[in-house]
């Protein structure tokens, strides 16, 4: 069990020696869920503001389906972008495959339904008489809306931490459209995956400590908005 | 407020430097791209090859290494330029089927049956039928990739030559459906015996500093030739992949240099691989 203990000194000196595969790895999964992530908040927070604020015919069935999509498996993720961006499928001239945007595309696949859930839930959750406070005191649609947009926005944050929490640490994904190509599309998560198929557990478990090192620096600002 | 700022400064800065540091090392030009088997990959093989190749040619060799089947499958799917695998019989029908060209032999090295050392079965020095059988009397544990890559059909091949049923949903038979690698350690945990390429077992040993838990029971014999082959995907049917590039990979893998290189390529002084390009 000495691999646990070298684990931790490993991350250390691949960090401070600054390996340049590691430091591939770490700007391949920054890359990919950046994208991803970015994407995903931009498709997924209005429509969770819709879904959440507005009452329309079918509201209740497409919760459901969104709810449902929440338990989307990577691997089947990475099955089916793969399929679609193949040479042979039908997005096969863009060239995605094996590039980094690919894997973004199947990781927006994968946050968009947390991030529409779980902001609908926040809008659904704030006090509902906001919105007659905010209507006697005469303010217009537009200040309704982004008055309730703001006070939503800790909901919000909640959402994009959890989304990136999935993204970050997906696999099937990443090796099922990466490639887990060297110096390319080798994310962190496939990286660990190869290195312990390659019984190489120590660089496993270090590499594992990389990826909560990154977490914790795009953590820790949004735990700061939050305070504020 | 201002150490808080402080630190999202950093923090973002950091981010930053991630984001934009392209890496000098991502050399700009021509790109070729490979499918190939993880004991290529695995061993390390590839790691000393793709800087050379790129030395003489100046085409940068990426790769992604997968079991032999699925390799195959995205040559069928025109993903990959080139393939670098090891299922003879598959190869033969592939071409056959269209899907590749130009085939040629590149390595080979040998299949051993490895197990623990206090030899459960007793098969230590048999030849591989009557070694398969034993296992199958006396239902020691054997691990099987269960993958479909080159190994797995090696093994059913050898079931079959030795002439009982193919095991299946037998207790004593364990199919890991994982690279040779993470099978060998599921291997070594249930004290079982398993098929490797000698490459991957070398790599195996070395991880355990040359003193292994799984040593070789069966070895030598003709039927555990393991032959690695070098084709292009079919440009006929995938336009896009570039076949040029692909076929200066293959001349180079095959030239007096290429094959040199492999002959060299050593772990624990051991050579893994042994040229054989024709």
């Amino acid at each position: 069990m000495d691999y646990i203990l070298q684990g931790f000194a490993q991350a250390l000196k691949l960090l401070v020696h600054g390996d340049p595969e590691t430091y591939s790895a770490v700007a391949a999964t920054v890359k990919a869920s950046g994208f991803s992530m970015a994407a995903s908040l931009f498709l997924g927070v209005p429509s969770g503001f819709v879904l959440g604020y507005l009452h329309f015919p079918g509201r209740r069935q497409v919760r459901l389906l969104v709810d449902t999509l929440l338990s989307l498996p990577t691997v089947f993720i990475g099955l089916m972008v793969y399929a679609f961006i193949s040479r042979q499928g039908p997005l096969g001239n863009l060239g995605l495959l094996f590039t980094l945007p690919g894997i973004a595309i199947g990781q927006t696949i994968l946050a968009l339904p947390v991030v529409i859930a779980l902001s609908a839930t926040a809008i659904e959750s704030t006090d509902a008489n906001l919105r007659t406070t905010l209507m006697s005191l005469g303010v217009n649609r537009r200040q309704l809306l982004f008055t309730s947009l703001w006070e939503v926005r800790h909901g919000i944050i909640a959402a994009t931490l959890t989304a990136y929490g999935r993204v970050m640490t997906e696999v099937g994904i990443s090796m099922m459209v990466g490639g887990n190509i060297k110096w390319h599309t080798r994310t962190i998560t496939t990286a660990i995956a190869l290195e312990t198929g390659k019984g190489m557990f120590a660089t496993g478990i270090a590499l594992g400590l990389v990826l909560l090192l990154i977490a914790f620096t795009i953590t820790l600002p949004a735990s700061m908005l939050r305070r504020k | 407020m201002k150490r808080r700022m402080g630190i999202l400064v950093a923090c973002s800065s950091i981010l930053l430097s991630v984001l934009t540091g392209t890496p000098a090392w991502a050399a700009q030009g021509q790109t070729l791209l490979m499918a190939t088997t993880t004991s290529t990959d695995n061993t390390g093989l590839l790691d000393y090859l793709a800087p050379e190749f790129t030395k003489t040619t100046g085409i940068e060799l990426k790769w992604t290494a997968v079991g032999t089947g699925k390799a195959l499958k995205l040559g069928e799917n025109c993903d990959v330029d080139v393939l670098m695998v090891h299922g003879p019989a598959a190869e033969k029908k592939y071409v056959a089927d269209g899907f590749g060209i130009e085939r040629r032999e590149v390595m080979f090295n040998d299949f051993v049956i490895i197990g623990p050392a206090s030899d459960p079965a007793g098969i230590k020095g048999m030849s591989v039928a009557e070694a398969l059988k034993t296992v199958a009397a006396k239902g020691a544990a054997f691990i099987s990739r269960g993958d479909n890559s080159g190994t797995h059909k090696k093994e059913l091949g050898l079931w079959k030559e030795a002439g009982g049923m193919l095991p299946e949903k037998q207790s004593w038979y364990v199919q890991t459906g994982q690279g040779m690698l993470p099978s060998i350690n599921i291997a070594e945990q249930k004290k079982g015996y398993i098929l490797t390429d000698r490459g991957t077992f070398i790599k195996y040993a070395d991880n355990h500093g040359g003193n292994p838990p799984l040593i070789v029971m069966v070895e030598g014999d003709a039927g555990l030739r393991n032959q690695y082959s070098v084709m292009l995907v079919n440009p006929a049917r995938c336009p896009k992949i570039q076949s040029e590039l692909a076929r200066k990979f293959n001349d180079w893998i095959c030239s007096a240099a290429g094959q040199k290189l492999i002959a060299d390529f050593k772990l624990l002084g051991k050579q893994l691989f042994t040229p054989n390009a024709k």
